[in-house]
């Protein structure tokens, strides 16, 4: 064994503290290829280093989660021996640095996740944010994000049905990519990535490997950005598609045919963090032999070769029975296949290149015993009230509010992204959530993200809550019942106390809202680092949740879709404009407290919701979130060229209606036989219900406040990102 | 009536293809690129995706498969064939179709619900469609502008088989062809994708016409 070069560790982005606690473990100096492996595995990114003694406060159990947090990714039981296995994951800073290549290794990722429990991927979703789209930079990146989001999932042929996209400032020097991906599968053929049996064998699947994305996790993930960070660049993976989708196929009918007793994906730290992590969840040890994995780069050193962070390989845990049955699939498949080690009982790593033992250290010292720690934290300032002014002409307000890039259209992002394959999409982007067929019976599944940084900014906890309030309430808008919660934690460096100040807030917020909905996380990601040149980006916990819907047939759509329609607006409306988008254009500030949550009333709207639903009552529902009433009805009248006649909210000026946005409220239409019920049961559910106006006729009318045609709405909502990016309408 | 659907590596639409004929009452069975065998189906579907990864040139290498040898040959005795977006690009280069299709105009991958007017139904694969009719079928590609010398003389031969509808073309194709057929009528290409167009549950119902109209036939 070789010794290490004085100051590596550093350079690799270990402290002198963490080389110290190396050396205890050891009892030696590490080799070179071991620091790396530690750099990696003990990253942020990989270990959860600072997050990890705040997410244990996260609710994680419930009677549908077949799997929680810990392996690839979470699984919910949707009845009838069916599962969903879905995760949120961020690929950041490599969008930042490289944002084809960025976005669309990050949809792969979270694709390799899904396929590592045994489930075909369904569909993906991304929340991506982004700075003003008229600055060049932030155009280059939203460009550059979506194209490697849709090329990635159109061809490897996972439908991609939605998410958000939002535009501010913050986001200018350090962009947001989180992708959720779901899949389907028989629960009974789950797979982990547990390596329980010694003897068995680690079969490396997929690509060559290269040198590409070295450090990805370490020096790229885990670090703020400074200026010159373009000399990154050779940090980010490049993605193949093609293989990624011959990978899934033989993965898939490995699976099918019960040829594996474990998958595990190679995703950050690479080789490192699959055999650490399979042999330590069973305290299993494994003799590996580098030289089998087949490289792109014969002259790679053994460090190189243990993170590198290439894309689409899988570690697959084989019977040796079943081998060569194993071999011939992936042979079929075109898809290289190797036996790269042994497992061992006894947890002890040993690794071999080239003749030499190059590592030889405890399994569970890389994936488990990294340092854990406990960041000092200033706790985020109690927020202030704030005055937004109320003078605007009401009919401008909505043409504004539908025209803010953030609220307006994403058809110019969506139409970019295939969202047919897989014969499943009952609903898609431009819906409040995406409805999914599920392959084997009527069941479908829903699924939204959502996450509010100028809330949060404002108020952490509140923010939090407010963004799991808005997930669930986009699902539930469908009939679906909310089920399930992953979550993806965007947020500043850790180092620095106010930003783990708001971090453990956020954690609580999101807790607290999780359990009045009785929604268990079952996985998901942190981000920390979002930052560039030491300016941080608002804290943005991205919520995604999955709702099961027993019958496909009765899911309800988006707006309205017919007239002759009864509106109705569900929910309370009081004046709340703090962090809100009207704020914004108003005043271009962010002051003040959200919008006050309260989580007993959300949780009886939502219920009402699926109540309503499941006696189809209902012909359209919409969610009412960023630009409040005023957005919800634009979006609601050009779901389907149907205009609507409607009163505001009683008792507050009418820019306030229109503009506030108070939480756990939804517009619904329905046809008038269903007034009487429909009145009864949210009454009984102590839900406020108005029946507010009709649908009809080609514009929205407000009698004595405005006064809109469709076709002026509809300008200024599908025209506004196209303008702002600078081209044609 | 039995339906081969064509697996190359890299297909993506090879499941719903296959969905879309059980759905439409015939049986799907599933073929794959490098075996030289139809297994004795009535008609073949070349689906859409990404074969071969779309390296070197859309369809270029999968024309080269074993199975296409095949499937040229069921074409030439007047088996019906239809291409779908990655299969019409397949069938284009291996010569089975006029014509070929060209990076989109607008530069991006286009996914959007398009509108379709039936041009000719003296096809296989349009046989039960009315002459003239508009039928709501999705598109989604990045290389789908068509090109071909001569689109007078095609249409005059009656080979263009769709439009896109007035102010509908997604991709500049050059005067609005979405597909076209052989001089025979056995073969048909299309960019759009009416195998997802059949369920009403997920959309538009736009793409029955085609199986409905291949099945008809086989009676």
């Amino acid at each position: 064994m070789s010794s290490v070069v004085e100051g590596l560790h550093r350079q690799l982005g270990l402290s002198d503290e963490e080389l110290e606690r190396i050396l205890g473990m050891l009892g030696r100096e590490p080799t070179r290829a071991e620091l790396a492996m530690y750099s990696l595995m003990w990253s942020e990114h990989c270990s959860y280093k600072s997050s990890k003694v705040h997410l244990r406060r996260l609710p994680s159990e419930g009677p549908r989660v077949l799997q929680g947090p810990g392996e690839n990714a979470g699984v919910v039981d949707l009845g009838d021996g069916l599962a969903a296995v879905f995760k949120i994951e961020s690929h950041n800073h490599p969008s930042f640095v490289e944002p084809f290549q960025g976005a669309a290794t990050g949809v792969g990722g979270i694709i390799r996740d899904i396929l590592a429990m045994g489930a075909r991927p369904a569909a993906s979703l991304n929340s991506l944010r982004f700075g003003d789209p008229a600055e060049p930079v932030a155009r280059r990146l939203l460009e550059g994000v979506v194209a490697g989001i849709g090329h990635y999932g159109n061809c490897v042929g996972v439908a991609t049905v939605g998410g958000e996209v939002v535009f501010d400032p913050c986001y200018q020097g350090n962009p947001l990519v989180n992708a959720l991906t779901v899949g389907f599968m028989p629960a009974a053929r789950l797979l982990s990535g547990r390596a329980e049996q010694p003897g068995d064998l680690a079969v490396l699947m997929g690509a060559k490997t290269g040198r590409d994305g070295i450090g990805g996790a370490s020096v790229l993930a885990s670090a703020s950005f400074e200026e010159g960070d373009e000399a990154k660049r050779p940090n980010v993976q490049v993605g193949d598609p093609f293989q990624e989708k011959l990978l899934i196929e033989a993965c898939l009918e490995l699976g099918e045919r019960r040829l594996l007793r474990g998958l595990q994906d190679l995703g950050a730290a690479g080789i490192s963090c699959a055999v650490a992590e399979v042999s330590a969840r069973a305290g299993m040890g494994m003799e590996v032999e580098l030289d089998a994995v087949p490289l792109r780069e014969p002259s790679m050193e053994a460090w190189e070769v243990l993170v590198s962070e290439s894309q689409e390989r899988m570690l697959a845990l084989v019977d040796p029975a079943r081998l060569p049955d194993v071999l011939e699939v992936c042979d079929r498949w075109g898809v290289l296949a190797n036996v790269l080690g042994e497992m061992r009982s006894g947890g002890r790593l040993t690794i071999r290149f080239r003749g030499e033992v190059v590592a030889e250290v405890p399994a569970g010292s890389l994936a488990d015993e990294g340092p854990v720690y406990r960041r000092p934290l200033i706790p985020p300032p109690p927020p202030a009230d704030a005055e937004v002014p109320l003078d605007a002409d009401p009919a401008d307000a909505v043409l504004a509010l539908a025209g803010d890039p953030t609220c307006a259209s994403k058809r110019w992002v969506w139409e970019q992204y295939d969202r047919f394959v897989g014969h499943g999409t009952v609903a898609g982007p431009g819906c409040d959530a995406a409805v999914l067929r599920v392959p084997g019976g009527h069941r479908a599944v829903a699924l939204a993200t959502d996450g509010n940084g100028r809330y949060t900014a404002l108020d952490p906890g509140a923010g939090a809550a407010l963004a799991v309030a808005e997930a669930a309430r986009n699902v539930a808008c469908t009939g679906a019942l909310p089920i399930a919660v992953t979550n993806c934690l965007n947020f500043a460096s850790p180092e620095r106390p106010e930003v783990m100040g708001t971090f453990a807030a956020a954690v609580d917020g999101m807790a607290a809202a999780c359990r009045a909905l009785g929604l268990p996380v079952t996985g998901g990601n942190v981000s920390f680092y979002n930052e560039s040149s030491g300016r941080p980006i608002h804290p943005t916990p991205i919520v995604g949740v999955l709702g099961l819907l027993e019958d496909a047939a009765t899911a309800v759509p988006s707006g309205f879709q017919r007239s002759g329609l009864d509106v109705w607006l569900l929910g309370a409306t009081r004046v709340e404009l703090g962090g809100s988008v009207w704020q914004r254009l108003a005043t271009g500030r962010l002051e003040g407290r959200p919008p006050a949550l309260d989580l007993a009333a959300e949780a009886e709207l939502q219920g009402l919701l699926v109540e309503l639903a499941g006696r189809r009552l209902l012909a359209g529902a919409h969610d009412l979130s960023d630009g409040g009433l005023a957005v919800a009805l634009v979006e609601a009248v050009l779901a389907a060229g149907v205009g609507a006649t409607v009163e505001l909210p009683p008792g507050l000026p009418p820019l306030a209606a229109l503009a506030s946005e108070s939480p756990s409220r939804v517009l619904l239409a329905a046809a008038p036989e269903a007034a009487e019920e429909l009145e009864a049961l949210a009454g009984g559910a102590g839900v406020p219900a108005a029946r507010v106006g009709a649908t009809g006729g080609d514009r929205l009318v407000v009698p004595g406040v405005l006064d809109l045609p469709l076709g002026r709405l509809r300008d200024a909502y599908e025209g506004a990102l196209p303008r702002a990016l600078g081209e044609p309408a | 009536m039995r339906i081969g659907v064509v697996t190359f590596p890299g297909s993506c639409d090879d499941l719903d293809a296959r969905a879309a004929v059980a759905a439409m009452g015939a049986e799907p069975v599933a073929l794959w690129h490098g075996d030289g065998d139809l297994k004795g189906v009535d008609a073949v579907v070349l689906p859409g995706g990404f074969s071969y990864g779309d390296y070197l040139r859309c369809g270029a290498i999968a024309r080269f498969s074993p199975v296409m040898g095949e499937v040229a040959a069921f074409a030439g005795s007047g088996g019906p064939v239809l291409g779908i977006c990655n299969g019409f690009q397949v069938l284009c280069e291996a010569g089975l179709l006029p014509g070929a299709l060209l990076r989109n105009a607008g530069l991006r991958f286009v996914c959007r619900e398009v509108e379709l007017v039936v041009e000719s139904t003296a096809t296989a694969w349009t046989s039960a469609c009315l002459p003239g009719s508009v039928v709501a079928i999705p598109v989604k590609h990045g290389e789908g502008r068509y090109v071909h010398d001569d689109p007078a003389r095609l249409a005059a031969d009656g080979q263009v088989v769709f439009r896109y509808a007035p102010g509908q073309n997604p991709n500049g194709s050059l005067a609005d062809i979405a597909g076209v057929r052989n001089p025979a009528g056995n073969v048909v290409g299309l960019m759009p994708h009416p195998e997802h167009a059949v369920d009403p549950l997920l959309g538009p119902v736009g793409g029955r016409g085609l199986f409905e109209s291949v099945l008809a036939a086989h009676v």
